[in-house]
């Protein structure tokens, strides 16, 4: 027997047991997304064009590798939160929902690290 | 607790689409065909890092005619989504959701989402990025 009345269940933490962190995140990475994104399509455009030599010349300014780096870790930070909302919606097995969860979560960070690395290695000629 | 008679979500099949609801799904549309597309980002800068000819064929599939097809989507609905984001946070400070403001800012939303997609991509053929 529950002794506790259901608005003790709600106050707080609420229901999903994380308060509104996933949410705040969710609006900071997003306001955070507005300039990046705007930065990376008109500079994309411009840039993405020419060959190797000055694509790569491009990427590894510091202005442009620290913009994409950011870009990155805030794009796939961004839509792992968002992408884990819409599994839950959509996805109701328990068992097909993690598995879900945990593979659209591996494959944020996994792409993250990855798309990061490439820019350090034009970066850094390596 | 007492069950109560609350309003029900709008049933799908029977549903109007309505600007409102049609722009709300587009959002999550959108936001989870960014995701998917964010992998051709990723493999477009691994490609650059690994040398002239591994871009040279990444550069071949996205700037061939069926990429530039998928690319232009792909900066709609990056725009879109952006846009409709924005709105989103709008919302979020508690402002513009009267029916006429939420309509309003639907229109400009479009409008403005389709005038930036132009935007990239006049810039990208005029600066030699577009082909
Ligand atoms: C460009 C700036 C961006 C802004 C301003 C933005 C804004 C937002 C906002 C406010 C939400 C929450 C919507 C809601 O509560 O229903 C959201 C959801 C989402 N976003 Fe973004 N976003 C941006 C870019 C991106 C990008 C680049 C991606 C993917 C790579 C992405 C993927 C998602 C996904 C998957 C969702 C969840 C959709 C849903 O729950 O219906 N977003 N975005």
């Amino acid at each position: 027997m529950d002794l506790r009345t259901p608005i003790k269940n709600a106050r707080g933490l609420g229901s999903a047991k994380n308060g509104v962190t996933h949410w705040w995140l969710q609006r900071v990475t997003a306001v955070a997304l507005v300039p990046l994104v705007i930065w990376f399509a008109f500079s994309l455009a411009s840039n993405a064009g020419g060959n190797h030599a000055e694509v790569t010349a491009w990427i590894a300014s510091p202005l442009t590798a620290g913009l994409f780096i950011l870009l990155i870790g805030t794009v796939f930070f961004h839509a792992q939160l968002g992408l884990q909302v819409v599994i839950e919606d959509y996805v109701h097995g328990k068992v097909a929902q993690l598995a879900c969860l945990l593979a659209v979560k591996f494959l944020a960070f996994i792409l993250a690290v990855t798309g990061i690395l490439a820019v350090l290695r034009i970066a850094l000629g390596g | 607790m007492e069950q109560q008679d609350r309003p029900l979500s709008p049933h799908l099949q029977v549903y109007r689409p309505q600007l409102t609801s049609v722009m709300s799904i587009s959002h999550r549309v959108c936001g989870v065909a960014l995701s998917v597309g964010s992998l051709l980002l990723i493999y477009w800068l691994s490609a650059a890092a690994a040398g002239p000819e591994a871009f040279s064929r990444a550069q071949g599939m996205l700037g061939g005619f069926f990429g530039q097809i998928i690319l232009f989507l792909f900066t709609y609905a990056l725009f879109y989504h952006l846009c409709n984001g924005v709105r989103h946070l709008y919302w979020d400070s508690g402002n513009g959701l009267e029916i006429d403001a939420v309509y309003r800012t639907g229109y400009i939303v479009i409008g403005v989402s389709i005038a930036l997609t132009l935007l990239v991509w006049i810039l990208a053929y005029a600066t030699g990025g577009g082909a």
